[in-house]
């Protein structure tokens, strides 16, 4: 891979379970984090249903995210959003999340935070 | 300029394979550079040789093979997300001792960081997904 | 150099073009494509959204193929332009990066 660090950011708009995608795209900024880029995760739309505490997802055959998530911190990637009226349409507190170094930002944020980035990883 | 497109949506199921397909011809027509097409999530299924469409209809596993010879097109299905679908090279199916293999010739499997190298090496990533 | 954001969800069904017109910004441009050029009819529940959008300075496009393919032609709001896949990519390179709503 060349050796040039981009700012990529993984935007996760999708409820866990439902489809797999919310899940492929925590796999994907996991493995991403091995190749020395600048990345960073934002959770908007029905991506922040990942973010509840309590999943019991073994009750439908799967694994929880929720459980996957703290394992961010420790591939090094610590720069997590989530988006704030995303969170206010669907009643939750930031302080109910799973993850407590997730930054809360707005509509403007999330502006700013896409338009400082060179690729967005859509999912 | 480089590109590089993401799939993630099966063909025949929704338009995001074949919105894809004539993105990538319109850029290449352009005269751009087409690095990589990632195939992730349902759109491994892009990626079958046994698809097999009625004659009216288009081939897209077809389309992609005849894109990727004429333009040097790198075509990386997910490993990971084919496998548990049912798409699998010769090797894999020697691997996991199964009776068949369905993956085109052309089509490579490749890990995760095959999409990550396609952000980090093209100037533009375009995700088709449903 | 603004970022382009792609929509192929009707807003009938779902609310991805809202969510996109809600971080989009001024030197920003919406495409919409497959489903999503439904959100360029005149009965689009993002119409207001849209309009304003479209004062602010954001353009909007939809894909004259997907809207030709629904017999949408007749039926759009007035400040949204037809492309084409040629617009696409140049769009694409006109914008520093690209977010797909789907």
């Amino acid at each position: 891979m060349a050796e040039i660090s981009k700012k990529l950011l993984f935007v996760s708009r999708h409820a866990p379970y439902g489809s797999s995608i919310a899940k492929e795209a925590l796999d994907a900024i996991l493995a991403a984090s091995a190749y020395n880029q600048q990345l960073s995760l934002l959770f908007m739309d029905e991506g922040v249903f990942q973010l509840l505490p309590a999943q019991e997802a073994q009750e439908i055959g799967q694994k929880s995210l929720a459980a996957m998530l703290p394992a961010l911190s420790l591939y090094d990637i610590d720069e997590i959003y989530v988006h704030q009226e995303s969170l206010q349409a669907r009643q939750i507190e930031s302080r109910e999340l799973v993850l407590d170094n997730i930054k809360v930002i707005d509509s403007a944020a999330v502006h700013s935070l896409l338009a400082r980035q060179h690729q967005l990883l859509s999912f | 300029m480089i590109f590089s497109l993401a799939i993630y949506a099966a063909p025949y199921s929704s338009q995001a394979s074949d919105s894809a397909y004539r993105f990538a011809t319109a850029l290449l027509d352009q005269g751009h550079k087409l690095y990589r097409i990632f195939f992730y999530h349902d759109a491994v299924h892009n990626a079958s040789s046994l698809a097999t469409p009625s004659q009216d209809e288009a081939h897209l596993p077809q389309q992609w093979l005849q894109l990727s010879e004429k333009h040097g097109i790198d075509l990386v299905v997910c490993i990971a997300a084919a496998l548990k679908r049912g798409l699998l090279n010769q090797q894999e199916a020697d691997r996991h001792e199964k009776p068949g293999f369905n993956l085109a010739g052309g089509f490579t499997l490749g890990g995760l960081g095959q999409l990550v190298d396609a952000a980090v090496t093209s100037d533009r990533l375009i995700t088709f997904g449903n | 150099m603004g970022i382009l954001h792609t929509v192929n969800k009707s807003p009938f069904s779902h609310s991805t073009l809202a969510s996109c017109l809600e971080v989009c910004g001024r030197d920003d441009c919406i495409l919409l494509l497959e489903d999503g050029v439904l959100g360029a009819m005149q009965s689009s529940p993002c119409t207001r959204q849209l309009t304003l959008a479209i004062q602010q300075g954001v353009k909007i496009y939809a894909l004259s193929s997907d809207i030709k393919a629904r017999g949408l032609s007749e039926k759009l709001l007035p400040d949204i332009q037809a492309t084409d896949y040629s617009g696409f990519v140049r769009l694409s390179i006109e914008h520093r990066c690209v977010q797909s709503w789907y």
